[in-house]
C-alpha cells in the first residue's frame, strides 16, 4: 500500500516537472545556462574586433595613408614588400626575436631545472630575482639598460635590443618551464632509475621528453613577446628599425597597408603552427 | 659532492645575465638620478652630485601624470578582470574539447603586433570609424563627442591590450578547479553566487593575484595606449619619462621618475600579495 503511494507521488512528480513551460519561461532558462558562453562569445569579439579590422584593410586600395576604405586590391599581397622599410623592419624583427628567443630559453630553461628540481640555500633569493624584471615595468628596464649602455659608450642597436630582449625574456620562460617541471610525476623518473637508468639516462630519456612541451610553449611566449616588444626596443635599438617601431612612427602619417599584410599573415601563420602542433602532439599522445 | 653544485651551475650563466643587464643597470639608474647637469658643458652631460632633491622636484613637477598612470591603470586592471574572469571560467568548464583552440584564440590576436591593433582601434573609434557616426545617428553621444584623444580610449585601449595577460593565468588556476567540489558546494544547498563566493574565488585566487599583477604593472608604466588613443591631457608617467630620455635628454629626472615609478609599483605589490595572502605567486 505504502509503496503503491509512493509510486503515485512519483509519477505525480514526472507530471509535474514536464508539462509545458511557458516560451518566455524557457527562453530565460536557455539564457541563464547560456549566459557565460554568450558573455565569452563578446570577450572573443572584442578581441578579434581590431584583428579583423587589420585584416580587413590590408584589402585597401589606400595608396600611402590607410585611414579610410578606397576599394579592394590584393596588390597588397601580392607585394607585401611594396612599401619602403617595412620588410627590412620585419627581417630585424625576426632576426631579434629568434636570437632572444635562443638565448633566453637556454638560460631560463636551466634557472628553471636548478629551482624546480634542486633544494639549495638561497634558491627564495633566486626566485625573487627572476620575479624583479617581472614586476620592473618595461620602460624603466628599457631605460636603465640605455644608460648602462651609454656608460660604457655602447651604442644602441641590434644586439642590445637583442640582450634586452633576453633581459625581459628569462623570466617568462622560468615560470613556464618550472610550471611545467613542477607538473611531473616523480614516480616515471623513480621507474627509470629502477630499470638502470643513470642519472643523465634518465634526464635524456625521461625528463627532457616530458618537459619538453614546456620548453616549446615558453619559447613560443618568448619569441612572440620579443616579436612585439616596443617600449624597450625603441630605448635600446638607436637608428635600427623593428616591425614594432615602423607601425609607431608611421602611425603618424598613416601607416601603408603592407604593414597589415604582415600583421595578418604573422597572425594566420600563428595560429596555424599553433593548432598543427598541438595535432602532433595530440597523435604522439594516442600512439 | 656534484649534487650540491648542480643548482648552481645551472643558476650562474642566467644569473650572471641578469646581474649584468638587469641589476647594475638598475644601479646605475640609481646613480643617474642624483646627478645634475655640468655647468657649461653640452646637452646630456652630468655629474654626480649627490642631490637627492631631483626625486622631489621630478615628482611635484609630475605628480598629475603619476597618480593619472595608477588610476588608469586600476580601473583598466578591473576592466580586465570583469571581462577575463568569466570567459578563463568558460573555456575552462564550459568549452568542452574546444578548450585549446579557444585558449589559442586568446593569444592569438598577440601575434597580430599590438601596435597595429592599437592603432586599428584608433581608426575604429575615430571620425571615419563606425561606431562614431553610429553612436551620433542613434543620439546617445551628441554630434561634438568624440571618443579618440580620451581618457576612456586610453583606458579601454589598455584594457584591451592586456587582457591575455589576465586571462592566462585565470584560465591556469580555474582550470586546475576540481568540479566535484563545485558539485559538493551545490550538493550541500549553496546556491550559484554563494558556490561562487566561498569555492570557486578562493580556489582561483592565485591566478587573481597573478593576472592583475601581470596587467596591473606593464599598464602602469605604459605609453603608447596613451600616446596613440590619447591627447596631452591623458598623459601618463610614461609619456613624461620617454620625452625626457629622448626629446630633453633630461636623464637624471627621467631616472628619478623611473625610480619612483618602480618603486612605487614594488610596494603597491607587496602590500597586494601581503593582502592576497598567496605565497606562491609564479
Amino acid at each position: 500500500m505504502s509503496q503503491n503511494a509512493s509510486h503515485k507521488n512519483n509519477s505525480k512528480l514526472k507530471d509535474a516537472s514536464i508539462p509545458t513551460i511557458p516560451f518566455g519561461a524557457r527562453v530565460s532558462r536557455w539564457f541563464g545556462r547560456n549566459l557565460i558562453r554568450i558573455y565569452a562569445l563578446f570577450a572573443f569579439t572584442y578581441l578579434f574586433i581590431p584583428v579583423a579590422y587589420t585584416f580587413a584593410f590590408s584589402f585597401n586600395d589606400s595608396g600611402k595613408s590607410n585611414l579610410v576604405w578606397k576599394g579592394f586590391t590584393l596588390n597588397n599581397w601580392k607585394n607585401p614588400c611594396g612599401a619602403p622599410e617595412v620588410c627590412s623592419a620585419l627581417g630585424n624583427s625576426i632576426k631579434i626575436g629568434f636570437l632572444a628567443t635562443f638565448f633566453a630559453t637556454v638560460l631560463g630553461t636551466m634557472i628553471a631545472f636548478a629551482i624546480g628540481r634542486h633544494k639549495f640555500k638561497g634558491r627564495s633569493s633566486a626566485n625573487l630575482l627572476i620575479f624583479l624584471p617581472m614586476a620592473t615595468p618595461e620602460i624603466v628596464l628599457g631605460a636603465s639598460l640605455l644608460s648602462l649602455f651609454l656608460v660604457f659608450k655602447i651604442n644602441p642597436g641590434f644586439w642590445p635590443t637583442v640582450i634586452a630582449h633576453v633581459v625581459f625574456c628569462i623570466s617568462f620562460v622560468v615560470v613556464t618551464v618550472k610550471a611545467r617541471i613542477a607538473s611531473l610525476d616523480p614516480r616515471l623518473e623513480q621507474a627509470a632509475m629502477d630499470l638502470y637508468a643513470n642519472e643523465f639516462e634518465t634526464f635524456r630519456r625521461v625528463t627532457l621528453p616530458l618537459v619538453a612541451p614546456g620548453i616549446a610553449g615558453a619559447a613560443l611566449l618568448a619569441f612572440s613577446l620579443s616579436f612585439d616588444d616596443f617600449i624597450i626596443t625603441n630605448f635600446n635599438s638607436g637608428t635600427l628599425t623593428t616591425f614594432p617601431k615602423f607601425v609607431y612612427v608611421s602611425a603618424a602619417r598613416g601607416i601603408p597597408a603592407q604593414a597589415n599584410v604582415i600583421g595578418s599573415a604573422m597572425f594566420f601563420l600563428a595560429v596555424t603552427l599553433v593548432i598543427v602542433g598541438q595535432i602532433v602532439g595530440r597523435k604522439r599522445k594516442v600512439s | 659532492m656534484g649534487k650540491i653544485r648542480t643548482p648552481y651551475l645551472l643558476l650562474l650563466p642566467g644569473f650572471a645575465f641578469l646581474f649584468t643587464f638587469f641589476i647594475l643597470p638598475i644601479i646605475n639608474l640609481a646613480q643617474t638620478s642624483t646627478q645634475t647637469r655640468i655647468e657649461n658643458g653640452d646637452t646630456g652631460q652630468y655629474e654626480q652630485t649627490l642631490r637627492f632633491s631631483n626625486y622631489i622636484d621630478a615628482f611635484v613637477e609630475n605628480k598629475e601624470q603619476f597618480g593619472r598612470s595608477f588610476i588608469y591603470a586600476t580601473i583598466a586592471t578591473l576592466l580586465a578582470l570583469a571581462i577575463a574572469y568569466p570567459l578563463a571560467y568558460a573555456i575552462a568548464f564550459k568549452a568542452g574539447k574546444y578548450k585549446n583552440i579557444l585558449l589559442v584564440l586568446v593569444v592569438a590576436p598577440f601575434f597580430t603586433s599590438f601596435l597595429l591593433r592599437t592603432v586599428a582601434w584608433k581608426q575604429i573609434l575615430g571620425e571615419e570609424g563606425f561606431v562614431v557616426p553610429g553612436l551620433r545617428s542613434l543620439g546617445i553621444i551628441s554630434e561634438s563627442t568624440t571618443l579618440t584623444s580620451t581618457a576612456f580610449a586610453v583606458v579601454a585601449g589598455m584594457t584591451y591590450n592586456f587582457l591575455p595577460f589576465m586571462t592566462l593565468p585565470l584560465y591556469a588556476s580555474i582550470d586546475r578547479i576540481d568540479p566535484r567540489t563545485l558539485e559538493a558546494s551545490g550538493d550541500l544547498y549553496a546556491n550559484g553566487f554563494t558556490t561562487f563566493r566561498k569555492v570557486t574565488l578562493p580556489l582561483s585566487a592565485p591566478g587573481v593575484v597573478a593576472g592583475t599583477l601581470l596587467t596591473f604593472i606593464p599598464a602602469a608604466g605604459d605609453y603608447v595606449n596613451a600616446a596613440i588613443l590619447g591627447s596631452p591631457t591623458t598623459k601618463m608617467i610614461g609619456n613624461v619619462i620617454e620625452s625626457r630620455y629622448f626629446k630633453i635628454v633630461d636623464y637624471p629626472t627621467a631616472a628619478a621618475l623611473s625610480f619612483t615609478l618602480m618603486a612605487a609599483i614594488l610596494i603597491l605589490v607587496t602590500i597586494y600579495i601581503r593582502k592576497a595572502g598567496t605565497e606562491e605567486l609564479v
